[in-house]
């Protein structure tokens, strides 16, 4: 790593952050290829646990699942044993993407170019005319098919929620999260057997930060979510909480829903040109709210760096594993679910309140279309920084709603660690 | 493979007179969003009706998630103004285009159970036309005073990578 730190820092010379104090972003940031390049680099492939499938995608023996890890396509397999493994989707022959359905059952990876086969941990268990054919042709003898397995990562598990990384010697994950985190994840992941509900896919024109950055951002919610407001689910006098893990990478968005309807004053409806007096859903099932979680939160969406979001929108849940696809643009794959024990009401309450999150959620859409604006306002303009002053300097956990903090601190540890 | 191709029995020359009011229904719902007046678009639906779209992979395997999931006209009214009202995008045009009706049953209750194909262009007004979705309708007519409604209709898109956002319903 130290090597690659000063043969790559020279290449950036021309990157070279605005001042200290973390209010100016620098658009190079967004939009750099060079930039972007060094973030697969250290951070994808560096020391991080990388989301790549939820237990319940993989639920037998055989089960596979086709991720990412950042930009790079792996296959998470369960073995016979039930253990799970993560390797890249390559085959060490000539690199072929080789497992193409996004999940299924198997009990070998053959790749369909010249079926060199692997077994569910990603090991070499075949080479068609290893020995040439009629005594002729064939692999040298020294050929060791030991050497040739599919590259693998580490992997761990918490509470049915699978992570992988290049790093072979990382932290346990429980100490990558920190305990204010940790405390949140298991709210959500709480024991309970997950139950899958299905799947969104959609990609974002936008830099994969800034979907980490618009969930430390709960200044946002109540300013471009007017249906938050209009429809009384959050005004800007909530109980809030944006939690920051003490690497700053994490962090927690909370808000509590009072029980008692909200009532907005006469500042803030000014303040908040969204706001719309009378307005009313007609069928208010979307905003029910029914209490099962150990927590004093009534929605909490954590960004767990690098490339995963939990959603906990009142009783709607899910997890976004972000795959960037270059500095402009990620794909986001939404994996929704509920609990085995759930009654068939339950399913569908979750299933109405779906209707807030995802690529067409009253709240999601609006969320991609503004970083969408974002990205474009960086790449097409003459101005060059973003300007992320509120709450001053402060950084880490706080309990104000209108600041900035917890991007600070996501961009101190991306400083530190991207050698910036 | 579509769902129910196996299901259609020989239809009575009567039926083509059903599939063309079922034309003349979507050419009318379709008019409706293509021209964004998303407050009128509940109007073709019962009010128990069952409204979703999803994508083929969840559809395939009996995953009960939507993009869009209304239980009765309520929720799709809900929907419709807040898009109409209240929800923050961009600007555009959409046309969809509908075709290949076909009538897969006739119950003894009256209810029928048809489909259609679907192609969703879409034109953000300083962006080239895209194709934002492919996909096909799974519907369920019943007949109120004399007219046609949805009583479900489930639009299933092949489309599984949504290019940011789908804003109207489809
Ligand atoms: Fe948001």
């Amino acid at each position: 790593m130290p090597d690659d730190l000063s043969n790559s820092a020279a290449a950036l010379t021309n990157h070279v952050w605005p001042n200290d104090d973390l209010q100016l972003i620098p658009d190079w940031v967004y939009t750099s290829q060079e930039i972007y390049e060094r973030e697969v680099e250290r951070i994808f492939h560096g020391r991080t646990w990388n989301f790549v499938a939820l237990e319940c995608e993989i639920p037998q023996p055989g089960s596979f699942k086709r991720s990412f890890v950042g930009p790079t396509p792996v296959i998470v397999a369960r073995n016979n044993d039930g253990s799970i493994h993560v390797f890249e989707n390559r085959c060490a022959h000539r690199g072929a993407e080789l497992c193409r359905p996004q999940v299924g059952t198997t009990k070998e990876f053959v790749c369909p170019y010249h079926q060199w086969t692997y077994d569910l941990t990603g090991n070499l268990i075949g080479v068609p005319f290893r020995r040439g054919l009629n005594k002729e042709g064939g692999m040298p003898k020294d050929f060791r098919p030991e050497d040739h397995n599919l590259l693998k990562l580490s992997v761990t598990t918490r509470r049915g929620v699978v992570f992988a990384s290049f790093a072979k010697d990382m932290e346990s994950i429980e100490d990558y999260l920190g305990p204010a985190v940790l405390e949140d994840f298991d709210a959500l992941f709480d024991g309970r057997k997950l139950k899958l509900l299905g799947y969104y896919r959609n990609t974002v024109p936008a830099n994969w930060k800034m979907y980490h950055e618009n969930l430390k951002d709960p200044y946002h919610a109540t300013l471009l979510h007017a249906f938050l407001v209009n429809f009384g689910l959050m005004v800007a006098g909530n109980k809030c909480g944006t939690i920051v893990d003490p690497s700053g990478r994490h962090g927690t968005l909370a808000s509590a829903r009072p029980d008692e309807k909200l009532n907005v004053d006469d500042d803030s409806k000014k303040q908040m040109r969204a706001f719309k007096e009378g307005m009313k859903l007609e069928d208010e099932r979307f905003l029910d709210y029914v209490k099962e979680f150990k927590s004093p939160w009534t929605v909490t969406m954590q960004t767990i760096w690098p490339n995963l979001i939990t959603q906990r929108e009142l009783n709607t849940l899910g997890v976004r594993h972000i795959v960037p696809q270059g500095p402009n643009e990620f794909l986001m794959i939404w994996v929704m679910f509920g609990y085995e024990d759930d009654t068939d009401e339950m399913t569908r309450h979750r299933l109405r309140q779906g209707n807030l999150m995802g690529p067409s959620g009253f709240l999601g859409l609006e969320d991609n279309e503004a970083m969408k604006f974002v990205q474009q306002g960086m790449v097409r303009s003459v101005s060059d920084t973003n300007y992320v002053a509120l709450g001053d300097r402060e950084e880490g956990t706080t309990h104000k709603i209108i600041t900035e903090a917890a991007i600070r601190s996501m961009y101190r540890n991306y400083r530190g660690v991207m050698g910036l | 493979m579509p769902k129910d191709l196996e299901a259609v029995p020989p239809l009575p020359a009567s039926v083509r007179e059903l599939r063309l009011e079922i034309e003349e229904f979507n050419t009318e719902y379709i008019a409706v969003l293509d021209a964004c007046r998303v407050e009128e678009w509940p109007r073709f639906f019962t009010d128990d009706a069952f409204y979703i779209i999803t994508g083929r992979e969840n559809d395939d395997a009996n995953l009960r998630v939507g993009l869009v999931y209304c239980e009765g006209i309520g929720m799709m009214r809900d929907r419709a103004l807040a898009i109409a009202k209240s929800m923050m995008f961009a600007p555009r045009y959409l046309q969809h285009h509908v075709n290949n009706v076909r009538i897969l049953s006739v119950a003894g209750d009256g209810t029928i159970a048809a489909q259609a194909n679907y192609v969703l262009y879409q034109t953000l007004v300083d962006e080239k036309t895209t194709i934002q979705q492919v996909g096909r309708y799974y519907d369920r007519f019943v007949r109120r005073d004399g007219r046609l409604l949805l009583k479900e209709r489930r639009c299933v898109y092949d489309s599984l990578i949504i290019d940011t956002a789908v804003i109207y319903p489809v």
